[in-house]
């Protein structure tokens, strides 16, 4: 949460660097421990390293385990699902979630499928570290979040870490995984900083996160959401309404069990992801929740996601639309029946300190200690 | 095949297990009417040189990945003849349990990785299967059995680039049967020799009659030996002639995408009899020991087509098992 809430004394034992750092940390670690472990990238050796993310890692694990990617990516995404295949554990690095487009057919047919179709017998150990997310006017086809798509087919799973400390362990154990693991990077996730330990260590691929654990609503986030929606738990608090913020990390296979736990216990949800609304992640969420949990909703489920249009360039046209932590707060406090004046203070607050920042830079507000 | 073949004349060896795939592919053709076998089936006959070819020249070591047409590669390579067809009538002692039917055929200790329907989707998997051999440095090499329709394919073109950039330990064997279902390749490329495609990608090429199996054995060795000095891919193309429809057990001459007399042209080069006239000519075979070898056979193929009509039905409750591994 913001800086203010933790000792300065306290702050100088803690070790803290970015998301992408984590993630570079990780990837390191899970490459020692097992040198069937190798990375492949379009540009596995370009100064700009996807945030810092493959940094000098052809250095570290020398050369034959840093492959460069030529730009074909159906094959070579093919190429590492043979060798994973074969025994090897590839991690691809795209700098775009829509360079998986041109792969769809490897990764639909061949990553999904081959343990299955084998009867058990071939394993698929591969990681696809895809970046999406927004920002500086990437518009309609270099800012998507495709996750919903990827988590429609069984066989995958699909992680979307949030938090620099969880984004280490959780790509560790994505490598670590028998199976193909569609690993989404938001880029304003990579900026956030905070806490993370030094050397090896993994999460458990097996879901959610609880942030909090507020009586009041339970908000489902995922991603770069999960932040905005940790601040707008803070603002809720500050309203006198204690939100529970659950950060789904894995969204398959999907363990709605902390979900409807919280939302017994609630009664109101909401979800808020990074894709678009209509037949996307909160739709999964909410019909779930409705089926199993519908005697302890109070009020009907709301789902906050992007409009049904494609994500334009110009900071003028995207004003209306990403959620924020600021959409996040209203829906959250309308559903659990807060104080509408005491709500609206908290909104102009949120909406001052946002409002610091450019609409298309990440926000700088996000450090940890998480 | 038996141990003892291996004593025998090359030729003799292929030709049986040319005859082989040959009796097990007219057996299904022959009992498909019945209904029991719910898949559909791509069958090899006529073709059978190129696998027995290919496959002859590899060890079991060396892995083989597959197409939809995958029943011969799977046959030659050495895969277990009643777990294949148990798999095509869909029975739980299939090679992979009835998950995938004829299209996705697999022996792992044959050498017989994987089978994809798709066209073009298995190319990339041979190229990360020789990657990792190479990285390994364990001298296996990896054969990417494809179709002329292949080579249309982006992914064709992808792998080869890459397959080349790393000096891979593997072989492109493009056989082509001159269709694409029912559309002949001159209205799918133009006029060109299609190992010209392999040059484009700095691969060395060799091109043969593919109804030859001697002369596909020979080039195959040949890319065998390359792959295993660490010198790189090769492609090999094949000329060879489906005999059947597409898809299924008839013959389909008669519903207008190709000419009667182009069928008769290549039947009359029928890879089993042409290896047979060869041996018979060389007096290696007479008819005793033809029609020996034909009873055994049919032995053999009538055994595992009982087993695999008798063979129990997986259950509905392990559909939903090997999601994750």
């Amino acid at each position: 949460m913001p800086q203010t809430t933790f000792m300065p004394d306290a702050r100088a034992a803690i070790r803290s660097i970015s998301f992408g750092e984590a993630i570079r940390e990780g990837i390191l670690e899970a490459a020692r421990r097992d040198p069937a472990v190798f990375l492949m990238a379009e540009g596995v050796d370009d100064p700009s390293s996807v945030f810092g993310t493959i940094k000098g890692i052809g250095k570290e694990l020398g050369a034959e385990r840093s492959v460069e990617m030529p730009i074909a990516e159906n094959a070579l995404i093919g190429i590492a699902i043979g060798a994973a295949m074969s025994g090897r554990r590839p991690v691809i690095s795209l700098q775009r979630i829509e360079f998986a487009l041109l792969a769809i057919e490897q990764i639909v047919n061949n990553a999904a499928k081959t343990h299955y179709v084998s009867n058990g017998q071939h394993r698929v150990p591969l990681v696809l570290r895809m970046v999406v997310g927004r920002g500086w006017g990437q518009g309609p086809e270099h800012s998507q979040s495709l996750e919903a798509m990827f988590s429609y087919f069984p066989g995958l799973k699909v992680v979307m870490p949030a938090i620099p400390r969880e984004a280490k362990g959780l790509i560790a154990a994505a490598i670590e995984d028998d199976n193909p693991v569609i690993f989404i990077e938001h880029r304003w996730c990579q900026f956030a900083t905070g806490h993370v330990p030094e050397g090896y260590y993994r999460e458990n691929l097996t879901g959610s996160h609880l942030h909090g654990s507020g009586n009041d609503v339970t908000i489902v986030a995922s991603s770069y959401m999960t932040l905005e929606a940790l601040r707008a738990a803070e603002a809720l608090k500050e309203a006198g309404c204690a939100a529970t913020v659950i950060d789904l990390r894995v969204l398959r296979p999907l363990n709605m069990g902390p979900i409807f736990e919280s939302v017994r216990k609630t009664g109101h949800l909401l979800t808020v992801d990074t894709g678009w609304r209509t037949l996307g992640l909160g739709a999964e969420i909410v019909a779930r929740v409705v089926q199993e949990c519908f005697g302890a909703l109070k009020t009907a489920p709301r789902r906050i996601g992007l409009p049904d249009h494609p994500a334009p360039s110009s900071r003028g046209l995207v004003r209306d639309f990403y959620p924020s932590a600021e959409s996040i707060l209203i829906e959250a406090g309308e559903l659990a029946d807060v104080n509408p004046a005491r709500l609206e203070a908290a909104r102009r607050d949120l909406a001052a300190q946002r409002a610091k920042v450019p609409i298309d830079v990440p926000d700088p507000f996000f450090r940890g200690p998480f | 095949m038996n141990a003892a073949s291996n004593e025998a004349p090359l030729l003799l060896r292929l030709y049986r297990e040319m005859l082989y795939i040959r009796s097990i592919e007219q057996g299904i053709a022959d009992r498909y009417a019945e209904q029991e076998m719910r898949c559909p089936v791509h069958l090899s006959i006529g073709q059978e040189a190129t696998a027995v070819g290919v496959c002859h020249a590899l060890t079991r070591e060396d892995r083989v990945y597959s197409t939809h047409r995958c029943h011969a590669h799977y046959l030659a390579k050495g895969g277990d003849l009643k777990a294949m067809l148990t798999e095509i009538y869909g029975k739980a002692a299939g090679c992979i349990g009835g998950r995938g039917g004829s299209m996705h055929l697999m022996d792992l200790a044959a050498g017989m990785f994987v089978s994809v329907p798709i066209v073009g989707s298995s190319i990339p998997l041979a190229v990360g299967g020789a990657l990792a051999d190479k990285m390994a440095n364990n001298d296996h090499v990896d054969v990417a059995f494809i179709g002329d329709a292949s080579v249309e394919e982006g992914v064709f073109h992808e792998s080869a680039n890459f397959a080349s950039l790393h000096k891979l330990p593997m072989i492109f064997v493009c056989e082509n049967n001159l269709y694409s279902v029912y559309t002949p390749l001159n209205r799918r490329q133009p006029p060109r020799p299609m190992t010209d495609l392999a040059t484009a990608h700095r691969i060395p090429s060799a091109h043969a009659d593919g109804n030859d199996v001697e002369a596909v054995y020979k080039l195959t060795r040949e890319a065998v030996m390359r792959a295993r000095s660490g010198k790189g891919p090769s492609f090999l193309l094949f000329d060879t002639y489906r005999w059947r429809e597409h898809c299924g057990p008839n013959f389909d001459n008669q519903i207008g995408y190709r000419t009667e007399t182009e069928y008769e042209t290549w039947r009359k080069r029928c890879p089993v009899e042409s290896a047979r006239a060869k041996l018979r000519a060389a007096g290696l075979l007479d008819d005793a020991g033809d029609t020996a070898i034909a009873a055994e056979l049919k032995h053999m193929v009538d055994a595992a087509f009982d087993y695999a009509k008798a063979a129990p039905l997986p259950l509905p409750a392990h559909a939903s098992d090997h999601v994750y591994a």
